[in-house]
């Protein structure tokens, strides 16, 4: 019996790649992550030949260096997994730079066939490139294809079967003398002690590259030596620049010969001031002055069309229209009220209903996945209640755990995929890289990159999608941070915990609008101070490079969307499903039993979670203990320390279950007898502390061990210290002004100072690297 | 006349004559085809200046000031405009 045959795809990003591996796999295709790493891992099966091929689409890579995750896996793969075959796909518009790659594949000692991809596109360019030629020189079949038209991906995959079958060793296309010499020494070498793909290491290995020099330390100072001894006339000991001249010496040579350019485009090469069609959209969409407002006004178009409850603001004029003031006004946003094509508001004064809105298609598409979930549930519960089970604890468990939890998951769907279509359309176009490139000076200072923005202001909306579009920032550490200051962007459901909060400032005597509009504000301060200080406080001040392609501009292929926004849901819904699902029933198990397990359910107010909140109160003690705070009376029978610490716990669920078991437990508008700094403290402890499960989940998704625990207790340290250092220097504000305002000026004089040390430090990390 | 990538104007197109920096800064750039030789084009700075977008071997990249530091390029006194 045979093997199957397994052949991985290698390319450069934006090579068409992806657009092959949908094209070959079609259903057949999943995803999953590499070892380790939140890198994806597709998968999937070609069908069209006698035996079916297994296909591994490798991340795009423009080398096989050392340097990024994407790199390792491809190299490791490669070299460790050793697939039948590896087809190279190269973007056929973009010679010069695609063939860096192949040229390192080569030398590795494994079937390589290349794919000359969007062949279709350098016909219609007029131009044309002999791939016997190329092949020749090579010394692999070379297949033009169009992955986008499906044109001769039969013959590729022949092409690659018939590889597989012949062994081939690995042969370099360095030129260079004395680069030839020292590469067939250290070959010889590892001959000897019996290493495979002998030819790959030599030249890593010249190129004194992190990973060969660890695997062979013995080697390093012949190295060393030969590269004194040997110096090159133009480049000195400088072998790595060498080795990348000599690779792109090659590819001039013979991809010359092999491309012919029509006169149409002749005159594009000659005259640099021609523009294409890219170029012309480019100039308009990162113009100097252009740019940022475009931009603006794009994210606001998603971000309306995905979060808005009142589209184009029309209820909301018509309304004024109508002669209600603006201030009266008040979004109806009753989860169980189903609105198709319509938003409602109220006035408090009169019962008058206006119903003229239209609410966006992420939010309409909500409110009925909500009604359906919410339907299926109540009829579930009704049918538990026929057979006379309607206070069992398995109905309770059931239809007020389990279902409420996978509820809570399900809701987020509809948001998620209108986002993560628009995020699929902007990257597929070309414009996220082109969002970078603008942004990118703006971010730097915080350690970020432009990338990082839409994951962020994605966070206002729901820290879900913010957390899983995290996954677009090519830099680890980059990544982290941002998932770690995503609770600072107050997401839709904490809405209705400043709602409740605001309403209290009539007793407490604050303006409840302002009170909302700076916990905005100070969530982006903090968001700000924050990088800023993991900036300060990191290691090192490395700055991830930013060295990057532009790729041409190009309408999204409907199905490598499609294929993004199915990948995104089923991992959501895998990881966040499992997590909340188990969640969930640890906190509907704490609230519905006491510590006498065998006397059946109780109110929440005798639960195992109330003693958990009484515990909790004692340690949040510190952060508001005064009267008017939240944790001011800790009693373990009296007081209401207790009620405000449940509800931080089954904030967990979903952020509007503070304000629901706030009202359970008697916390409601007229009820709250909090102070200004007690408001505030609480109102920021929530704002910062860990999220709900679903948005730890999708953490979990994207970082691993270490690193996910961190960003857990981040959360948590941060919101504890932000409540606590809120509440103390509001408090002396108000009480002993001669001792706040100053501490207040100490505060801000110590961020400003952190900032200005960074920044110098920024600069003397530039200087140093220069 | 000798130059560094970031003191380039734009339209200007200059020769590749040395990469300097170390470690995955200078390979990176490496890789992505600006080595020694290579012809460079400025093609445009990004609203905030920073950082720049250069056609190099055929293809649009951009690079940070701070990376383009790194970079000398001859330039002829003619090609510049």
């Amino acid at each position: 019996m045979e093997e199957k045959l397994t052949v991985a795809l290698a390319g450069n990003p934006n090579s068409g790649k992806t657009t092959l591996f949908n094209s070959l796999t079609g259903s057949t295709a999943h995803v999953g992550n590499w070892a380790g790493v939140t890198v994806d891992k597709r998968e999937g099966t070609y069908k069209k030949l006698e035996k079916p091929i297994h296909i591994i689409d490798l991340p795009g890579i423009y080398s096989l260096s050392p340097y990024t995750p994407e790199e390792v896996i491809s190299r490791n793969y490669i070299l460790d997994e050793k697939p039948g075959c590896v087809i190279n796909v190269v973007d056929a518009t973009n010679l010069e730079r695609n063939l860096y790659l192949t040229t390192q594949l080569l030398e590795i000692d494994v079937p390589v066939i290349v794919a000359l991809n969007m062949s279709d596109v350098v016909r219609k360019n007029g131009d044309k490139i002999d791939a016997k030629k190329l092949s020749e020189s090579l010394g692999v079949p070379v297949v033009e294809i169009s992955a986008l038209k499906e044109e001769n991906l039969d013959s590729l995959m022949a092409e690659a079967y018939k590889a597989s079958k012949v062994e081939r060793v690995g042969k370099t296309v360095i030129e260079n003398k004395n680069l030839a010499h020292l590469i067939n020494d250290i070959k010889i070498a590892f001959k000897g002690k019996n290493v495979e793909n002998p030819l790959f290491h030599a030249i890593k290995l010249a190129e004194l590259d992190e990973i060969e020099t660890a695997m062979h330390p013995d080697l390093i100072d012949m190295v060393k030596e030969y590269k004194e001894s040997h110096q090159d006339e133009n480049f000195g000991d400088d072998f790595e620049a060498l080795i990348a001249d000599a690779r792109y010496t090659y590819i001039a040579k013979h991809y010359a010969g092999a491309l012919t350019r029509g006169t149409k485009s002749e005159e594009g090469v000659q005259n640099k001031e021609k523009l294409t069609k890219s170029d012309k959209i480019d100039k308009v969409l990162t113009h100097r002055i252009w740019a940022l407002p475009i931009f603006i006004v794009i994210m606001f178009i998603i971000f309306h069309v995905t979060f808005s409850e009142d589209i184009l603001f029309i209820g909301r004029l018509t309304a004024l229209a109508q002669g209600v003031k603006f201030d009266d006004l008040e979004l109806i946003t009753d989860p169980g009220a189903i609105r198709f094509l319509s938003c409602a508001f109220t006035t408090p004064d009169a019962e008058l209903e206006v119903m003229n809105g239209v609410p966006s298609i992420g939010v309409w598409l909500q409110s009925l996945f909500g009604f359906c979930t919410g339907s299926l549930i109540d009829s579930i519960a009704l049918g538990f209640e026929g057979v006379g089970m309607a206070d069992h604890w398995f109905t309770s468990l059931m239809c007020e755990g389990l279902f409420t939890g996978l509820d809570a998951v399900l809701s987020f769907i509809p948001q998620i995929m209108i986002l993560f279509l628009f995020i699929a359309i902007l990257e597929d176009s070309g414009y996220m890289a082109r969002i970078a490139f603008i942004l990118d000076r703006a971010f730097r200072r915080f350690g970020l990159s432009g990338k990082a923005f839409i994951p962020m202001l994605t966070g206002f909306g729901c820290s879900v999608p913010a957390i899983m579009a995290t996954r677009t920032l090519e830099d680890t550490r980059e990544k982290n941070r941002t998932i770690r200051l995503m609770t600072c962007f107050s997401c839709g459901a904490k809405a209705p915990i400043w709602a409740l909060l605001a309403a209290v400032g009539v007793y407490a005597g604050f303006d409840g609008g302002v009170f909302v509009f700076s916990i905005y504000l100070l969530g982006i301060s903090a968001a700000i101070i924050y990088a800023l200080f993991m900036k300060l406080f990191s290691k090192d001040q490395y700055v991830s490079p930013f060295i990057m392609e532009l790729p041409a501009y190009h309408l999204p292929q409907f199905r490598n969307v499609m294929a993004h926004l199915w990948e995104k849901l089923k991992h959501y819904v895998i990881k966040a499903g499992t997590i909340i699902a188990a969640s969930t029933v640890v906190i509907w198990f704490l609230s519905h039993f006491n510590w006498n397990l065998s006397l059946g359910m109780v109110a929440i107010e005798e639960s195992i979670l109330a003693d958990l909140g009484r515990v909790f109160s004692y340690f949040f003690y510190p952060i508001a203990p005064l009267e008017g705070g939240w944790a001011h009376v800790v009693g373990w029978n009296e007081g209401e320390g207790w009620k405000y610490s449940v509800s931080t716990i089954t904030g967990l669920i979903a952020k509007e279950d503070v304000v629901a078991t706030m009202a359970v437990l008697g916390l409601e508008e007229g009820t709250i007898g909090l102070s200004v700094e007690g408001v505030y403290s609480f109102a920021l402890y929530n704002l910062f502390t860990i999220p709900c499960f679903a948005a730890i989940g999708a953490a979990h998704g994207e970082q691993k061990g270490k690193e996910f625990w961190i960003t857990i207790l981040w959360w948590f340290v941060m919101s504890y210290g932000a409540a606590f250092v809120c509440y103390w220097v509001m408090h002396f504000c108000r009480t002993l002004p001669g001792l706040g305002y100053p501490l207040l000026v100490t505060l801000i004089g110590g961020v400003v100072a952190a900032g200005i040390v960074v920044s110098n430090k920024h600069k003397k990390a530039n200087t140093i690297n220069a | 006349m000798l130059k560094k990538l970031d003191e380039l104007q734009k339209g200007e197109t200059g020769l590749i004559k040395r990469v300097e920096g170390e470690g995955k800064f200078r390979h990176r750039l490496l890789d992505m085809g600006v080595t020694p030789g290579a012809e460079v084009y400025l093609r445009k700075k990004a609203p905030l200046g920073d950082p720049i977008e250069v056609t190099i071997r055929g293809y649009e990249l951009t690079l940070r000031k701070a990376e383009a530091n790194l970079v000398f390029v001859e330039v002829s006194e003619g090609a510049a405009k």
